[in-house]
């Protein structure tokens, strides 16, 4: 499940669980992709489609990147995404998160759906256990947090939603972009914050 | 389809006597689940896909739903009332089949009213839970109904117990049912804290319902609560315009 918010830093994150079947196969897996320098991806879906158009949007970014002899922009590379996604739409079953920060627009955050569907968001969750927060995230979101609130708001959500989805758990990725640099902050399953219930 | 329904009634020489009705007239026909595809009469039965909820504080309960009743996609009642009397101090609350949960609803409601009789005192909480789950596991083939049982009684005070569809039956401080709960389970996660007071179960249950309503299709319209106390009952509404609003 993956959350994610767009201010003045955007922490990304997700849990690290992956699953053949039933069985899981791997507890630490880091979900969170990088397509370029400040741009980052979450993956949902079939990791093994969601890791191919990864790396092919990685490539015809960098591509693009020495073309126009800058850093491409979020936007451009949640297109690319969105393309390789619908144009192949039946074949493939992954959804992402492209979020990232440049100098047109600063931090942003975009919605590439498993249809193909981009949308821009303030911030945005998915993946299957982001219905059990869509309430909670509601609720708590508030334009222009802080670094730490983001940081906070973030582990809270996935640390409920990995509370009631039996497919969601691990460990927590985030990494915290900004207009300075990449920051990648993992909290391990102990560390997460208790809720009454525990 | 149900086939027979037994009817505790007494016949006139005092020995219990039990009817198996053939009929489904009596207490309204339980439709069938799932109709074959193509088959015209499956259009759309009504359903109270639906967000409800109930908390336990100290001294009673609060219950609350949405009031949105489906026909497919068109609202075949938007200010439906979702929190059924069972007994005076013991409410229901329904999600799934509207014909189903109503036919479940009255005739707990029947049996209850008997029970109470022969005890001469007010039924337990925990009685109808243990009535409702009697009868959706019995028929679990046949039924969609997930019901949310509360009230309070004078052994354990307030009580929540919930009977999701299947017929398992637990009880929780805080439970939620329908479609519209699983948006709201990290919100109900993170807010509920024990020892809340009447006024802050109804603060919360209302927040969370308008919080379902809001992402949930199946779920909206007004917020029907009610406040379920030994001094008796206090319903409210909460309508569209009234709803708490969150800033996204």
């Amino acid at each position: 499940e993956i959350p994610q918010h767009s201010l003045p830093v955007i922490p990304d994150s997700t849990t690290s669980l992956a699953l053949s079947g039933s069985y899981v196969s791997n507890k630490m897996i880091n979900k969170l992709i990088q397509v370029h320098d400040k741009i980052f991806c979450c993956i949902a879906g079939s990791l093994a489609d969601a890791q191919a158009v990864t790396k092919m949007a990685k490539f015809q970014l960098s591509f693009h990147s020495i073309q126009m002899e800058a850093p491409p922009l979020v936007k451009a590379a949640a297109s690319v995404l969105k393309e390789l996604c619908y144009n192949n739409r039946e074949e493939l079953q992954a959804g992402f998160i492209t979020a990232g920060w440049d100098r047109k627009r600063g931090p942003q955050v975009y919605t590439v759906s498993m249809g193909g569907m981009l949308i821009s968001q303030p911030f945005t969750i998915g993946g299957s256990g982001s219905t059990f927060i869509y309430g909670y995230a509601d609720a708590k979101f508030k334009p222009d947090m802080s670094r730490e609130e983001c940081l906070q708001f973030t582990t809270n959500a996935l640390t409920l939603a990995i509370g009631r989805d039996n497919v969601s758990g691990g460990v927590v990725h985030m990494v915290v972009i900004t207009e300075d640099g990449v920051e990648h902050v993992v909290v391990p399953g102990d560390k997460l914050p208790k809720f009454h219930d525990e | 389809m149900l086939k027979c329904f037994t009817d505790n009634r007494f016949n006139t020489h005092g020995q219990r006597l039990t009817v198996h009705f053939d009929s489904p007239n009596l207490y309204g026909a339980v439709p069938e689940v799932s109709p074959a595809k193509g088959d015209p009469s499956s259009a759309h039965r009504p359903i109270n896909t639906t967000t409800i909820m109930a908390v336990e504080f100290d001294g009673g309960v609060v219950i609350g739903a949405d009031s949105r009743t489906t026909t497919g996609a068109y609202i075949a009642n938007r200010v439906t009332d979702k929190l059924t009397k069972v007994h005076e101090r013991i409410f229901c609350c329904r999600s799934g089949s509207a014909a189903d949960t109503q036919a479940i609803a009255e005739a707990v409601s029947y049996q209850l009213g008997f029970h109470s009789i022969e005890l001469d005192e007010p039924p337990l909480v925990q009685t109808a839970a243990n009535l409702f789950k009697q009868m959706c596991y019995r028929y679990r083939e046949e039924l969609m109904a997930g019901i949310i049982v509360a009230g309070w009684d004078k052994r354990k005070g307030g009580q929540v117990y919930t009977v999701p569809m299947g017929g398992m039956l637990v009880r929780q401080p805080v439970s939620v049912g329908g479609s519209g709960s699983s948006y709201i389970y990290g919100f109900i996660d993170s807010n509920y804290k024990t020892g809340m007071t009447k006024e802050e179960c109804l603060r919360f249950t209302a927040d969370a319902l308008a919080l379902a309503m809001e992402r949930d299709g199946s779920s909206g319209g007004v917020v029907r609560l009610a406040a379920i106390t030994e001094a008796g009952l206090e319903r409210s509404v909460i309508l569209g315009n009234q709803l708490p609003s969150f800033s996204a």
